[in-house]
């Protein structure tokens, strides 16, 4: 791995018109994926996190305004020709839904949904892509493979269909795979086979990823970095062995001590985050956080803080007020 | 006595005895819940957990009547509920709330908020308007909300968390004794969780209250809960003090659940999934033991016979014929 990383998401804001005024989803956000790696992107509902990820694939909606750069593999994708954007979408850019009935068609059966695209893309014959097809549906761990093909989505459980939507994104053997809440519909335990299904098919393909999640637990053993976002920004950035040894950004540190902890006592009492998030049409002045933070100064009301580097050049934090803990020692 | 009847004597709230709910589907039967015993005593928080189509969901809503059983008993306070009818359940309602997984979708957008949470009193008989909206205004404090504020507003106007507060509020307004909560706050942002269960916790400190908490989340439901009950495809797995059952799980099905929750902690690299498949579905649910087909330690006894609750450890019983202590 030499030069430029696969992806380099460079000051990408994305703006969203709506009766209220404005709706600036996405605020200026920096990102990197080299080849090979896993970035794991950490927020809670509206902080901007599946909007970026659509303006990465270049799925936005039409109402939306763009800003910056999106580069991956050596092209610009916004400024990319629809034919030439479509053609890469296809073979080297995929993308994994939460919900995969949002993903496949209802009425055509699996084994057309996945012939279809293995024939477009990789202009295979018909014997040849549902060879193909059935080899992709038994490695992504789907009994009886070839009888599956004859099914239609709604014959399959949840996380069949998850394993279902897996294989069509991998089948073209994209660079790069984005898993926009991947497991977030499903149960606990499909939840972690479905991961351990993204790692190991990511290791053989040697495969870059971006995993989308509410929750930092999914983030912490499956991931190579971790961008925590708030109100359309970055707030902290790092290498996740790093982030989670050493968390400097205030909401990283309450979003963590938020989630019950399986070895807590029953009945202790959580130490929530007061509060909600700001209005997105309504921007903040200041540090987006400040309302919630417990740490805030008078300088967070009246100034944004910018990413800045922390004690090595991969770890940054946008704060003021930044705290030095050791992970799970916090109160 | 079964162990399974046994396993909370002192004075229980409700008890819920042999229970069987069954519904059809396109011709067919579902198993939702095949047999199921539990207690819970008075100011207890009983934790119900297991996969989606556990029939857990069901098993709450078959306690407060809205589904009718096909066989069992509940009894609530030491009446029977699944043999009253009219008047005499809606009385005894008054006493049993429910809160929803979806706290939008469970508020009428049309309706004031004001008017949403003074509803139970209405239907309560209570004529006096002045009367009803003084006991509005102090249940919407005490869940956290400004009546001034919020009284006068529509649902559509309040973020998921405010509207979970708003649906306790509605839940409270009767001065229930029980309150069955269903995935209360699945559906909420990480931050917004944690103060929706501690708000909880205080209500239930507050008002005496005594829970039936279900979710499929085990570390909320460790969190809130005095003793947890592990379903699985229609049947309970295992019952136990909720500390106990975390450090010693002895069915296998419950030590699965622990296993795969993700721990915010990368030094504890996820253990690699055992390839357990998918739960059967509830229309032909496996012979014997209902979980044999995912279970590591199946043999032909877990296939031709179906486990009891029994006692293994103190107050902790297990449905399994090769427990794990």
């Amino acid at each position: 791995m030499t030069g430029a990383p696969l992806l380099s998401v460079e000051d990408v804001a994305v703006d969203l018109p709506t009766p209220r005024g404005n709706l600036r989803a996405v605020d200026g956000v920096d990102l990197t994926v080299g080849a090979g790696r896993t970035l794991g992107i950490v927020g809670e509902s509206g902080c901007g996190k599946t909007m970026l990820s659509r303006a990465i694939l270049q799925l936005l909606p039409r109402k939306a305004k763009l800003s910056g750069r999106v580069r991956f593999d050596g092209q610009d994708l916004v400024r990319l020709a629809p034919e030439a954007l479509r053609k890469l979408r296809a073979r080297s850019l995929a993308v994994v839904f939460q919900d995969p009935m949002t993903s496949l068609n209802p009425v055509l059966t699996i084994g057309t949904q996945l012939i279809e695209t293995l024939q477009e893309h990789l202009e295979l014959d018909q014997a040849a892509a549902k060879r193909r097809s059935i080899e992709l549906l038994a490695a992504v761990g789907i009994p009886a493979p070839e009888a599956r093909l004859m099914q239609y989505p709604h014959q399959l459980s949840g996380g069949m269909r998850q394993r279902v939507a897996i294989a069509i994104a991998l089948s073209c053997e994209p660079k790069l795979l984005i898993a926009d809440e991947p497991t977030t519909a499903l149960d606990v335990t499909i939840q972690a086979q479905i991961l351990d299904l993204l790692a190991r098919e990511q290791r053989r393909r040697h495969m870059a990823m971006i995993i989308i999640t509410h929750d930092l637990g999914v983030v912490a053993g499956r991931t190579d970095e971790v961008a925590v976002m708030y109100a359309g920004r970055v707030v902290e950035r790092a290498p996740t062995h790093a982030l989670f040894k050493r968390m400097h950004m205030p909401y990283t540190e309450a979003l963590l001590a938020a989630i019950p902890k399986i070895d807590a006592a029953p009945h202790t009492r959580l130490p929530a985050i007061s509060g909600r998030p700001p209005d997105p049409t309504r921007p903040l002045k200041g540090c987006s956080f400040s309302p919630r933070c417990r740490y805030v100064a008078r300088r967070c009301h009246a100034e944004k803080p910018l990413l800045a580097k922390a004690e090595s050049s991969d770890h940054e934090f946008a704060c003021f007020n930044p705290i030095h803990v050791e992970a799970g020692v916090s109160a | 006595m079964t162990a399974a009847a046994a396993q909370s004597s002192r004075d229980p709230l409700l008890s819920v005895e042999n229970l069987v709910v069954e519904y059809a589907l396109g011709g067919k039967t579902v198993h939702a819940v095949s047999g199921v015993s539990l207690q819970i005593a008075r100011g207890e928080t009983l934790g119900l957990v297991g996969e989606s189509g556990c029939g857990k969901s069901t098993l709450g809503r078959a306690v407060l009547q809205l589904r009718r059983a096909v066989s069992g008993r509940v009894l609530f306070d030491g009446q029977d509920l699944t043999v009253m009818q009219g008047d005499a359940l809606r009385l005894m309602r008054r006493r049993v709330q429910l809160i929803f997984q979806d706290p939008i979708a469970s508020l009428n957008p049309r309706r004031r908020i004001g008017d949403i949470v003074g509803e139970p009193l209405v239907i309560a008989g209570i004529k006096d308007a002045g009367r009803r909206k003084q006991l509005v205004r102090d249940v919407l404090t005490a869940v956290g909300l400004d009546p001034d504020l919020v009284a006068g507003r529509l649902p559509h106007e309040f973020s998921g968390g405010q509207c979970q507060r708003i649906c306790i509020a509605r839940a409270l307004v009767l001065n229930p004794d029980f309150i069955i909560c269903d995935e209360p706050v699945s559906a909420l942002d990480v931050s917004i969780r944690a103060q929706i269960l501690n708000l909880l916790e205080e209500m239930k400190a507050r008002f005496g209250l005594t829970l039936l908490f279900i979710a499929h989340d085990l570390a909320i439901v460790k969190a809130v809960s005095d003793r947890v009950a592990v379903m699985y495809l229609g049947r309970l797995c295992e019952v136990g003090p909720s500390e106990q059952l975390f450090a010693r799980p002895a069915h296998p099905y419950t030590a699965l659940l622990i296993e795969a929750i993700p721990v915010p902690d990368p030094d504890v690299r996820p253990a690699e999934s055992v390839p357990v498949g998918e739960p059967p579905s509830p229309i032909a649910p496996p012979s014997g033991c209902r979980f044999r087909t995912r279970c590591p330690r199946a043999d032909q006894r877990c296939r031709d016979e179906m486990p009891e609750l029994r006692t293994v450890a103190p107050n902790q019983y297990a449905a399994c014929h090769h427990p794990l202590t």
